[in-house]
């Protein structure tokens, strides 16, 4: 048989561009429009930028919303016009006009809900990092903890016992740094148990953190009625950490307040965030915990102990939650209540995959999360019209959309959740 | 020099090791030649650490060792090329070969640069070709497994195991593997070589070893006959080529036109695929795994949904039909994971050999089944498949690959076929049933039936073959005679495409 050669021409299968994003879009183009157009809220909307004791001071931003309403709308609409057309020649949607969309969208909504009102946009943003303190923090406990391949469902019951113990331990001792370093012990503890169930054990680590979860709910609460509410004065008055101004920056106009005027836990979160960040891709702490969460058989055959360093991991995570737990009693609160996370474990776990198990994406995340929430506080603050059930459901409506709509099909560690075990 | 002593492990009344003695001088190929399950995997996991022997010591330069750990074993200067590669997928090549020994500079930051330059340095001294900041998932099979044989060199290595290293190759990849082990060879490295192929063996072994139910049973030179090494293998003479007449084609049979399959991602990964094959005639699938093969047969037995085309059978089109439709209609379906496909394993023989007719006669009748004629099914065909079991209603699961796989066999070889199709039909079972299933493949054929088989071993593609059609990405290279010679087959496996055909089914279809 003679047989001439000829290399076949390579044939690329790329994976095909879906409609999923401009279809999104064009929907969210659509109903802004909706709103802005048919629903108009005549009047003027006024966006403070200072306030009376800022060093230096901007003038008030005034907006007429019918104009600005149907302006931001045809923008829009452009937009998702120009996603579709860039589909449709087979080409994948830019980010960067995502994120313009998404802008430009936030502004509308804001303009046409704050109609008559004047919205704080120091505040809006301070209100923003409070509340997403404690779930930047649980993202970064979960990105640790699921990067070393063991699923932390219990993020909410490490605040939970956090938050307990810093109340107990400030009040007791009179002592904020003790209270921080109790919070940190007691998500460390409630960590110990996850991991021992989770890996020394084997049992599945969803059913643990959910048990966890529980467990420390009806301990805390249970201890609460029973030992802290009769001596309220001793045990549930702690002192909050007082902000601290760091000169010359705190005085920049709207962000100067919003992150250089904070508690030492806010602090602390910002250098967690570098922390965990330069930690996980540079050093060989971050690759041998990736490794192990991903492949920990390969890990285990080049001589890393696998379970020893899912343990410590997730001891860390815990210490991490732990922090972010006493966030809700040494920095905002000033006092333990029952249940008082609220389910804020939950919204981190969501950061962490919206965020694709990455500490600065899964902060965008919480922070995206926590802007939605305060947006919620200060529009009922401002008296807008907007009905406060819609703007109570309006976190959770954006946790949906981001983990379901925009984040698509994401690949965790491919070992998160497995046990590992030799033969 | 590394020697092994009277090493013997026992996993609760099995013993899988029993007093091995082996010696690996430097600059010399030891292949250890054994049939799966014959003690090879047991005997290198000790010997890297991953088990503890029961009795027996470990030698280096005459000096015992203990490993308590893989990272002993490596230390002491042993790597292992595993069959399964121990590589991070979503990792460079660089971060995996640092993995475990990595350079930092001053204030714990990885110095990637040291990392970069130390495969660099190992790639060009063999000519590897490997870039180091590649990821490993972008990366075909044969170059992840050339950043497995840095990862060992990295770590100076004197000794290395090579699992099975062929068995995910192909047939040019493994002659580039046999030149990198010579050349490694003469650098002064030793190399274990575990293997069942023979031919592989022969062409570069020093010396050989041969496992059988956990014994050393013999030693041999590279000069022995591939016979002579399968019945040291085996204990037993085996036949190692299919007696078989020339093939008598008859009706139409298996009619596949421009089937394409997609996956979940939305990639083709059938592409376009022609071909037909006749009552009484075996077609040979050959190509390197997961190019599209498994997807092709999913397709064709009514289990891919995003499937087009046309599939006939006896001109009676199948695709769109249920899969118990396509079972009806005379398919015989042999999958190609025994365990996850064709059988559970927790079921009893009886219960197996009904599952793929669990509705209505001859085993159901009133919602219930009728015990009394699945057991007697069950006993005639054990007898006549050769199934070596206590009896009927003991797990499949405790069977051997081989017995199991004699159950799948039985079962789908006993409706009316028109189509039989076995996809890795001897993958995991031992020499001696292997004989067997073929056998039973070429008298399914000589019956008048199409039959279908898809293997990545060319041995088997060679054996059984009547025409031979090579995939690669999705798409069918081409359909040749079955006495092509193994170098073109390997470079078609290779996406590289015949120009002229003699076989007219070509023409007809592409």
């Amino acid at each position: 048989m003679t047989t001439t050669i000829n290399p076949l021409e390579s044939q690329e299968l790329a994976a095909p561009v879906r409609w999923r994003t401009p279809g999104m879009l064009t929907a969210f183009a659509l109903a802004a429009g909706c709103a802005f157009v048919f629903f108009q809220r005549p009047g003027t909307t006024t966006f403070r930028l200072s306030s009376e004791n800022d060093a230096i001071r901007l003038p008030n931003l005034e907006v007429s919303t019918v104009p600005a309403g149907v302006g931001l709308t045809i923008a829009l609409l452009l937009l998702a016009g120009y996603s579709v057309f860039l589909r449709s020649s087979g080409r994948k949607t830019p980010r960067w006009l995502i994120a313009v969309f998404a802008v430009l969208l936030v502004a509308g909504f804001l303009i046409w809900a704050g109609s008559g009102g004047t919205l704080p946009v120091s505040g809006l943003l301070v209100a923003t990092l409070g509340v997403s303190v404690p779930l930047i923090l649980g993202s970064l406990s979960g990105v640790i903890s699921e990067r070393v391949g063991v699923v932390n469902v219990a993020i909410e019951g490490q605040f939970l016992a956090g938050a307990f113990a810093a109340a107990v331990v400030a009040s007791v001792t009179g002592n904020v740094i003790a209270g921080l370093a109790a919070a940190m012990i007691a998500g460390a503890l409630v960590a110990a148990v996850l991991a021992l169930f989770a890996i020394r054990y084997l049992v599945d680590q969803v059913i643990v953190g959910v048990v966890l979860n529980v467990l420390v709910t009806g301990l805390t609460t249970f201890l609460f009625t029973q030992v802290l509410s009769p001596n309220n004065q001793q045990l549930n008055s702690p002192p909050r950490f007082a902000p601290i101004d760091i000169p010359v920056l705190s005085d920049i106009p709207i962000i100067g307040q919003v992150l250089f005027s904070q508690t030492l836990i806010v602090y602390l979160m910002f250098v967690a965030v570098a922390a965990v960040y330069y930690g996980l891709f540079h050093t060989r702490w971050g690759l041998r915990l990736r490794a192990v969460g991903e492949h920990p058989q390969a890990a285990d055959t080049v001589g890393i102990a696998v379970n020893a360093t899912r343990v410590r991991n997730v001891l860390l995570g815990g210490v991490v939650a732990g922090l972010g737990g006493s966030y809700f009693t040494l920095g905002s609160v000033g006092s333990f209540n029952i249940q008082m996370t609220a389910g804020a474990g939950f919204i981190a776990l969501a950061a962490v995959i919206f965020g694709r198990w990455d500490p600065v994406r899964s902060t965008m995340a919480a922070l995206l999360f926590g802007f939605a929430s305060s947006l919620q506080y200060v529009l009922s603050i401002m008296g807008s019209q907007v009905p406060s059930e819609f703007m109570l459901m309006l976190p959770y409506l954006v946790t949906i959309l981001a983990v379901a709509g925009f984040a698509g099909k994401m690949r965790g560690p491919a070992a998160a959740g497995k046990p590992y075990t030799t033969a | 020099m590394l020697e092994l002593r009277g090493i013997t492990k026992r996993f609760g009344t099995v013993t899988a090791n029993d007093g091995i003695d082996l010696i690996v001088e430097p600059g010399q190929i030891h292949c250890l030649l054994g049939e799966n399950g014959a003690g090879k995997s047991t005997l290198m996991n000790i010997l890297y650490g991953l088990y503890h022997a029961d009795e027996g010591e470990i030698l280096l330069d005459g000096v015992s060792q203990k490993f308590a750990g893989p990272g002993d074993a490596m230390k002491a200067g042993i790597g292992m090329v595993h069959q399964h590669f121990m590589l991070v997928p979503v990792f460079t090549v660089a971060q995996n070969v640092m993995l475990g020994h990595e350079p930092t500079h001053p204030g714990g930051r990885l110095d990637m640069a040291a990392a970069r330059d130390l495969v660099r340095r190992i790639s060009n001294q063999f000519g590897f070709g490997v870039d180091p900041d590649a990821l490993i998932e972008d990366l075909p099979v044969g170059i992840q497994q050339r950043v497995e044989i840095i990862k060992a060199l990295s770590r100076d290595a004197q000794v290395l195991v090579f699992d099975e290293p062929t068995a995910v190759l192909t047939p040019q990849e493994t002659d580039e593997l046999i030149a990198i082990m010579r050349r490694l060879k003469a650098e002064g490295t030793g190399i274990v070589f575990i293997t069942h192929k023979l031919r592989e063996v022969r062409e570069v072994a020093d010396t050989i070893s041969v496992m059988r139910h956990g014994q050393i049973v013999g030693q041999a030179s590279p000069t022995a006959s591939s016979s002579e090494l399968a019945n040291l293998m085996v204990g037993r003479p085996v036949e190692l080529t299919v007696k078989k007449n020339a093939p008598a084609p008859g009706d139409a049979g298996l009619q596949v036109s421009a089937l394409t399959v997609t996956d979940e991602r939305g990639h083709r990964v059938v592409d376009d695929v022609n071909f037909q094959v006749r009552g009484g005639e075996i077609l040979a699938i050959a190509g390197v795994q997961g190019n599209g093969q498994s997807e092709l047969m999913e397709a064709i037995m009514g289990l891919r949904s995003a499937s087009h085309g046309s599939v006939t059978l006896d001109g009676k089109e199948l695709l769109g039909s249920s899969v118990r439709q396509i079972l009806d209609a005379g398919v015989g379906y042999v999958p190609e994971d025994r365990h996850v496909d064709a059988m559970v394993a927790e079921f009893s023989l009886m219960e197996n050999m009904m599952l793929d007719r669990s509705v209505g006669l001859p085993f159901v009748k009133y919602g219930t089944v009728r015990q009394p004629v699945v057991d007697q099914f069950t006993r005639e065909r054990m007898a006549e498949f050769d199934v070596r079991a206590v009896g009927p209603h003991i797990p499949i699961g405790r069977l051997s690959g081989g017995n199991q796989q004699k159950v799948v066999l039985a079962r789908e070889l006993s409706r009316d076929l028109r189509l039989f199709i076995a996809a890795q039909p001897t993958r995991g079972i031992d020499v001696g049933s292997i004989e067997f299933v073929h056998q039973r493949i070429v008298r399914t054929r000589d019956a008048g039936v199409a039959v279908v088989v898809v293997s990545t071993e060319l041995d088997e593609i060679a054996a059984l073959a009547d025409r031979i059609l090579v995939m690669y990405q999705g798409r069918v290279i081409g359909i040749v005679p079955a006495n092509t010679s193994r170098e073109d087959l390997g470079l078609m496996m290779a996406g590289v495409t015949p120009t002229t055909k003699e076989d007219p089914h070509v023409q007809q279809f592409n």
